[in-house]
């Protein structure tokens, strides 16, 4: 069986789903082929993080900006609710060099169009009556806000699905086909073939794989990381709050375990308490070491949290790109192939910004921001084994 | 005599201990989980629920499905149906998550 689309994206996360629901809204025919099924990967097991306080000013705070609009288009548009909050994020200092560092940060964002709040030590309680005393102080990001990314990513889909877009979960892409001068042609599944000018690699942790199926390479690398979720508590925790360590954390390039707390409470009531980092492939194990530090690291900042229970613990693969960027555009190197991956931890909160990008590029017009440093082809070919 | 289910073991227990269940004084038996012992006293239900403080109490009995969540001695969300009576304890009745003190 032959179908034909304007567009074949690979990945029922959120981004694919994001492509999917602006190329549908843009008029494109659009197949939407995952492996499982919606959200059955990294965006299953997020956050769902809508950050601009964790990005220095360049290309991803420019697409962050953008999406953070998006996100409170797509609550006011997308018929059922996906849990949209606009809760602010608060990013503490431990002491004075950590303030002193966050606070020089912050100013950079302010020039680059971000909103902040500096937050001196004796107004914390004001904002979040748990947090620990002898703080040295905090920002206030009121553009930080949250939603279900399971839900999210279902209601773009659905969405997409009502402009027309057709989902074929269950179905691991097995061929990308290539003409013989080179250009995209459709992709294989076991259960179908599926023909189109353009395929979207949205497959998250597992787009190097894809790349590879078309012809090339994208050095994306699954980086692991955990969840713990505490029993229902009320409101004890209002905000998104992390440590000022953790953008450390989050730009670092090591395998190592790295822990740094970020803590939010959720309409239903459990706290979320992240957030760890290891490169340790596609390994499932669940990591004690790393779950005692982030309970730690979490009690630390919120004492009262000691007395509270965890119910469970979850965990899953953010896609890493060496730089920390992610790749999105059309890849010169395979005429019709696109890139909307390697987003890392921030899939969710780039994910419109992304998909509108794409939408855009697919339709050859003017991108919204300039896709020139999320190009596809930016890293270095690796040599072939000698 | 009474056909209840300590009879039919034909167990002999110790002597009662006693607890305290929202004001009153309740008897158990050593051993005997707290549910089984609000049971024996003709309580059925001693949690509301979070959402429309439905009425809740025992249900699977076994631990598993968290519905018997009780406070016992100030410490929320015990499992009444695993925790034994100990003698003096003081049980109440849970509102919800139990964790009100916590809302600021």
């Amino acid at each position: 069986m032959k179908q034909t689309v304007d567009v074949i994206v690979i990945g029922a996360g959120i981004v694919g789903a994001a492509c999917a629901y602006y190329a549908a809204r843009a008029g494109l025919t659009v197949a939407v082929v995952d492996r499982a099924g919606p959200v059955a990967g990294t965006t299953g097991a997020g956050e769902g993080n809508l950050l601009v306080s964790d990005k220095s000013p360049g290309p991803e705070l420019d697409l962050a900006l953008l999406s953070t609009g998006l996100w409170r288009d797509l609550a006011a548009q997308l018929p059922q609710g996906i849990e949209y909050e606009a809760k602010g994020g608060v990013v503490v200092a431990a002491d004075e060099t950590q303030w002193a560092a966050l606070r020089s940060a912050a100013a950079r964002q302010a020039a680059a169009g971000v909103t902040t709040r500096e937050v001196p030590a004796q107004r914390l309680r004001d904002l979040e009556p748990h947090l620990a005393p002898g703080l040295a102080g905090a920002v206030h990001y009121p553009q930080d806000a949250q939603v279900q990314p399971a839900l999210a990513a279902s209601r773009l889909l659905h969405a997409a699905i009502g402009s027309g877009a057709v989902l074929h979960p269950g179905e691991p892409v097995t061929q990308v086909v290539v003409t013989p001068r080179g250009r995209i042609d459709g992709v294989r599944t076991p259960r179908r073939e599926l023909r189109s000018p353009a395929v979207v690699n949205a497959a998250g942790p597992w787009s190097a794989r894809i790349a590879e199926l078309a012809g090339t390479t994208l050095p994306v690398m699954p980086r692991r990381g955990f969840v713990l979720v505490t029993e229902p508590l009320p409101r004890v925790v209002r905000h998104k709050v992390y440590a000022a360590a953790y953008l450390a954390d989050v730009t670092s390039d090591s395998a190592a375990l790295h822990t740094s707390p970020v803590i939010e409470g959720t309409p239903a009531g459990p706290v979320l308490i992240g957030s760890s980092r290891e490169r340790t492939g596609f390994d499932r194990s669940l990591s004690t070491a790393a779950l005692r530090r982030m309970a730690l690291d979490a009690t630390a900042l919120f004492p009262v949290l000691a007395e509270v229970s965890v119910l469970r613990a979850y965990h899953g693969f953010r896609p890493y790109l060496p730089d920390h960027l992610p790749a999105i555009g059309p890849d010169p190197r395979v005429p019709g192939l696109h890139h909307a991956c390697g987003h890392e931890g921030a899939g969710i909160g780039l994910a419109p910004g992304t998909g509108l990008l794409l939408a855009q590029a697919l339709r050859g017009e003017e991108p919204a921001v300039d896709l020139a440093p999320f190009r596809p082809d930016r890293f270095p070919t690796p040599s072939p084994p000698a | 005599m009474p056909r209840d289910p300590a009879g039919l073991v034909r167990s002999r227990p110790q002597p009662a201990i006693s607890i305290d269940y929202a004001g009153s004084t309740l008897p158990a038996l050593p051993g005997q989980s707290i549910a089984a012992a609000l049971w024996a006293a003709g309580v059925l239900s001693w949690r509301t629920t979070r959402d429309g403080r439905r009425p809740r109490g025992a249900f699977c009995g076994i631990g598993v499905c968290f519905d018997c969540l009780i406070t016992v001695n100030g410490r929320p969300n015990q499992r009444a149906c695993l925790v034994p009576a100990r003698d003096g304890d003081t049980v109440t009745p849970q509102e919800g998550h139990g964790r009100a003190d916590l809302a600021r």
